[in-house]
């Protein structure tokens, strides 16, 4: 039978299968943070059990860190607390942490590609929605709730249902000035912050091949934003050449013993999905959202949509409630709308390429005088590559605030909060109401778009920059 | 769990996501209690934590151990958080018309059922919340059916056999997955060629 990417890598991870009930799924690795494992620790000592493959376990302090003097013990007590939990857990169930401090710590979904733990054809999974990003490589990943934390801890597998698979395929070239952050808040706008629920997706076409490894895990990073449990891409020559090298890759044998593995995943010729969607790169422009969930998104030089019979009665109530959060105008135009913060980073678009694109239009121009602009590096290597490229000179010129690796102002859990009312153009990969903080409004961008606004203090076009 | 009768509380929003049933900045706990406490913070309290009083927790009209919310309830963050407060706050029951999927298994595996019915069943559901706040409804799980008490409404729901058995009976995944450890182990070892795991 003709096989996808995903099937090829499902069927090989099955413990057992058994009808009415979920599969048993091996999972190769399993990444582990401060604010979904502590509970799932206790699990396991309720029930006197140890981690069962502490080598698969891979832990780091993203979400909740301070991204300001790292160095110094954490200020807020509760998120001490529960970064000393963490290190408490990794230290009696024998688990490696990098944690603040370690050189490779960093955003979950930053560090595994960066270290070479992610790799084609394997199972991933993480208490974090975003997990979707390792599928980039050409893996099944994605995010599990804290129950299932223990059960990964517990037994290196988890229970699932097989989803059903859906292709996405993007062709032709695209326009200058648009890259996949755009790709994919398009498709989202197209699809719905709901559209994907119940399906694995792939991603495919000339414009997916094209774009580089940190582009792929951008897309697949917010697959979950409309709904899928993950995205992934088949690896291709590309992959292997990110990934050669990397601390935690084969090497010599084993390496080409791999590859020539990983060459037999992609997809079978006429392999069948149960939904295809299909979607011309040249018909996608620079995009933004202005509402309150990332399927509310349009290209930027468009206005926003208004009350007309076009819509469906809950279309527009959700409408309404969000542009009321959001202080928009129905039918406004969103070029030109006064921002208040900038913020560059999440596990969408933290890595090195994005603040190179980002570089590229600040090198040599200053932020407008009211605009408060923050990096934060998706890990301390990208933190560490920035400055060796002397890009953080190009952001002090520019009047932007380079701090250290983490989750920071995506979902305002440690002190970097957007206030309530301020608008905060942000390259994350959420615009709920209050994510960024109490009040704030969230809209989302590509780091170009992010870094032609931080100039112009309104919503810009990146091209008239480049 | 097998028979929940309750009154409920309407929440006619789509799209609820994570974030609003419980703000990250709430997330530093390291148990699973106390959550209900802040649970919808944002559209519950103001700024200085004063009850908002339009909301429908604060508001006497509707209680009950039934939620009833829009399509696509628990988008965005798989934080098992959001579960955790619902039940804390002393819901049993989430009604809508389509649930995100980490949700709907975070839900299950703390014993919250949802209940999924068609968009025409929860717009009754809403209409009839509408005039009769207090009418009851039974949710019976070994019949997959909500039923209302007093008006005519009844609606079948999905659940997978498996997960079934475990609520009706107490059972947890990592006591099952426990059980099948030898089968794990066996398959782990079965893998020819393991590149996956190459650690220093």
């Amino acid at each position: 039978m003709k096989k996808t990417l995903f099937d090829k890598i499902w069927d090989s991870h099955v413990v057992r299968e058994e009808e009415g009930f979920p599969a048993i799924l091996y999972i190769d690795a399993h990444f582990i943070h401060e604010v979904t494992s502590p509970q799932a620790f206790d699990g396991l000592r309720k029930r006197g059990i140890p981690v069962a493959r502490v080598d698969r376990t891979w832990a780091t302090a993203d979400h909740n860190v301070p991204t300001k003097d790292q160095h110094l013990p954490i200020k807020e007590l509760l998120s001490r607390k529960q970064v000393e939990m963490l290190e408490k857990n990794c230290r009696e169930f024998g688990v490696e942490l990098f944690g603040l401090g370690h050189p490779w710590q960093g955003i979950v979904h930053v560090i595994g590609p960066e270290l070479g733990v992610t790799k084609p054809g394997m199972t991933i999974v993480c208490g974090d929605s975003h997990t979707s990003t390792h599928g980039a490589f050409g893996s099944i990943a994605f995010g599990i709730g804290t129950s299932e934390v223990e059960q990964v801890l517990a037994s290196q597998s988890i229970l699932q249902y097989k989803p059903k698979t859906m292709k996405i395929e993007v062709n032709g070239m695209l326009k200058k000035g648009v890259v996949a952050k755009d790709i994919i808040l398009y498709i989202i706008s197209k699809l719905s912050a709901s559209g994907g629920t119940g399906y694995f997706v792939e991603y495919a076409g000339s414009a997916i091949r094209d774009l580089s490894m940190e582009g792929r895990m951008t897309i697949c990073n917010m697959s979950i934003e409309m709904g899928a449990r993950g995205g992934m891409i088949a690896p291709d020559e590309k992959t292997y050449e990110y990934m050669k090298g990397r601390t935690f890759m084969p090497k010599g044998k084993a390496w080409d013993e791999a590859v020539s593995y990983w060459k037999t995943l992609p997809s079978d010729d006429d392999a069948e999905y149960d939904r295809v969607e299909v979607f011309d790169a040249a018909d996608i422009e620079p995009m933004i959202t202005y509402g309150t969930n990332p399927g509310m998104g349009i290209k930027i030089n468009e206005r926003l949509p208004i009350h007309n019979e076009k819509l469906s009665e809950s279309e527009k109530k959700q409408l309404k409630k969000s542009l009321e959060y959001m202080g928009l105008e129905e039918g406004q135009p969103i070029l030109g709308q006064k921002v208040d913060y900038v913020f560059f980073g999440s596990c969408t678009n933290s890595r090195i390429e994005d603040f190179r694109l980002a570089a590229q239009i600040l090198k040599g121009r200053k932020k407008a005088d009211h605009i408060e602009a923050i990096l934060v590096p998706g890990s301390t290597q990208v933190l560490e590559q920035a400055k060796k490229e002397g890009l953080d000179t190009i952001f002090a010129d520019a009047g932007f605030e380079l701090r250290g690796a983490g989750c920071s102002a995506c979902l305002g859990m440690n002190e970097d909060k957007i206030p309530p009312g301020k608008y905060c153009v942000s390259t994350s990969n959420r615009n709920f109401e209050g994510r960024q903080g109490p009040g704030a409004r969230t809209m989302l961008v590509s780091p170009l778009t992010a870094a032609a606004t931080a100039i112009t203090g309104v919503v810009t076009d990146p091209r008239e920059f480049l | 769990m097998q028979l929940i009768k309750s009154t409920a509380v309407p929440l006619p929003i789509e799209n609820i996501d994570t974030d609003q049933i419980i703000p990250a900045r709430f997330l530093k706990a390291t148990t699973r209690e106390g959550f209900g406490e802040n649970l919808f913070r944002d559209w519950r309290f103001d700024v200085a934590g004063k009850p908002k009083r339009d909301f429908v927790l604060n508001d006497s009209t509707h209680k009950g151990e039934i939620l009833v919310a829009g399509r696509n309830f628990g988008c965005g963050s798989s934080r098992e958080h959001a579960a955790w407060a619902l039940v804390d706050y002393g819901f049993r029951v989430v009604v809508s018309s389509f649930f995100a999927d980490i949700f709907k298994s975070n839900a299950l595996n703390n014993y919250l059922l949802p209940v999924q019915i068609t968009d025409e069943e929860l717009k009754h559901l809403f209409a009839i919340l509408e005039t009769d706040p207090k009418a009851e409804f039974t949710v019976d799980l070994s019949q997959q059916i909500l039923q209302a008490t007093t008006h005519r409404l009844q609606a079948r729901f999905d659940i997978s056999p498996y997960k079934k058995m475990c609520l009706m009976n107490g059972f947890d995944d990592v006591g099952y997955l426990i059980s099948k450890k030898s089968m794990i182990t066996k398959y782990d070892q079965s893998r020819e060629f393991d590149y996956s795991n190459i650690r220093k």
